[in-house]
């Protein structure tokens, strides 16, 4: 089942590639630096989805106690702060050539970065705790503060930036793209969900083994 | 309420946290203007930044001492079998800090405007709301990560860790607000501000008040 899992991954993601690099066409103004798009977008949608899957399965180990909830919510996080970082990585790629530098406190840049630093600091946290059973149940308070916090990190940094001056950086949007643009992105949201779920499948697997070695 | 009233008379009869904090503040203030230098615009321009900062520096360590009592003396466990329900705990808890911390921001806001100049009188209603809710947000959190932290390896270093990037949105609403209210506008023109730190305070009362349980069973 999980090599199953893998190997669609490792074809998804192939796919993406060639539908991102090959099928899709060279942008007008960007050029072939818009292409970083195809890895950038499906990766902070993958970061989104892990610390969606981190908060469900810290109110389920608070209430069920499933040690297996703790696991998910434990290798959601980790590949959630992995794909957080590729975003800020790539985006800062991207931002090089086409905004001129590779940081500025725009809006999305600054509240993904609160995002890398809030989840930093819950593996930091469950880091600090030998006591397995107390780690997981201050994960599972932390997990769901900080998911809870999304929000008010998205509305705050929005107003922050953009009430002053309006958002002047350009970003292509899914209204304005062709369709063959959209379906290469498409295919990389696949792709990158694939690997989300196999990751994380394979991670939560490594934390039972560990679990259970200690036992 | 006990819990709150136990906090208040230690609190009164050592008085070293006040004390301390107090001594803190006033520090602050001398780094942030060495640091800054004697120009006074720019000065005044950073001022709503460094009220926060202030803010928020004492209030991690105000906040860190929470349950700090409670360790030394190892009674959390007598806190605990008190009867009734441990959100009370919280509750009362986050009342005390809640009090401490409006008290040195009291203190914090007299010091800065006599230090640097700073004419707060007709600003102070709309300035004392926005204080309040930013407060709340504030001690709402840090009360909940001082109960998980205490029982953690390097805990000074954690809880700070923990705690500023969670209450970014606060710091980045309550600046904001705080700039526009010194500079004589109308509440109304930080109305989405102040909902804002509104929801904040909701939200993280709620889940303090729902999870605290999970952070206190022994």
């Amino acid at each position: 089942m999980r090599r199953l899992l893998g190997g669609a991954t490792l074809l998804g993601l192939a796919a993406g590639l060639v539908m991102g690099f090959v099928v899709a066409p060279r942008e007008s103004t960007q050029g072939n630096v818009q292409r970083i798009m195809y890895l950038h977008v499906p990766s902070v949608w993958v970061a989104y989805l892990a610390f969606g899957v981190v908060l469900v399965a810290s109110i389920v180990y608070l209430i069920r106690r499933a040690e297996a909830a703790d696991q998910l919510a434990h290798a959601s996080a980790e590949v959630g702060v992995l794909f957080t970082g590729l975003t800020i990585a790539t985006g800062s790629i991207w931002g090089k050539p086409t905004w001129g530098t590779w940081w500025t406190w725009d809006a999305r840049l600054t509240s993904v970065s609160i995002l890398f630093v809030m989840y930093l600091g819950y593996l930091l946290l469950r880091g600090m705790i030998d006591d397995r059973e107390r780690g997981a149940r201050f994960a599972a308070v932390l997990g769901i503060v900080a998911a809870f916090n999304i929000p008010l990190v998205h509305f705050s940094v929005y107003w922050w930036r953009t009430l002053h001056q309006p958002p002047s950086l350009m970003k292509p949007g899914p209204g304005t793209m062709p369709g063959i643009i959209v379906a290469a992105l498409l295919v990389n949201f696949a792709a990158f969900t694939l690997l989300y779920v196999y990751f994380v499948a394979k991670r939560a697997r490594l934390l039972r083994l560990e679990a259970e070695a200690e036992a | 309420m006990v819990v709150v009233w136990k906090d208040l008379l230690v609190e009164r009869r050592s008085k070293e946290t006040l004390n301390a904090l107090f001594f803190f503040g006033l520090l602050l203030l001398f780094v942030f203007q060495f640091a800054l230098g004697p120009d006074r615009e720019r000065l005044a321009g950073t001022l709503p930044g460094l009220l926060w900062l202030g803010f928020i520096l004492s209030g991690l360590l105000g906040l860190g001492r929470t349950f700090v009592a409670e360790r030394e003396n190892d009674c959390l466990e007598g806190l605990l079998l008190a009867p009734g329900d441990k959100s009370a705990i919280y509750v009362g808890k986050l009342a005390g800090n809640l009090l401490l911390m409006l008290v040195i921001e009291t203190i914090l806001l007299v010091l800065f405007s006599f230090f640097f100049n700073l004419d707060i009188a007709g600003a102070l209603p709309a300035l004392s709301i926005v204080i309040a809710l930013g407060t709340v947000a504030l001690a709402a959190v840090g009360t909940l990560f001082a109960a998980m932290t205490a029982q953690v390896r390097a805990r000074e270093l954690l809880f700070p860790v923990l705690l500023l990037p969670v209450e970014t949105p606060v710091l980045l609403a309550t600046v904001k607000a705080t700039e526009a209210v010194l500079l004589g506008e109308p509440l109304g023109s930080v109305a989405h501000w102040l909902k804002l730190l509104a929801a904040a305070d909701v939200v993280y009362v709620a889940v303090g008040v729902l999870t605290f349980d999970f952070v206190l069973e022994a």
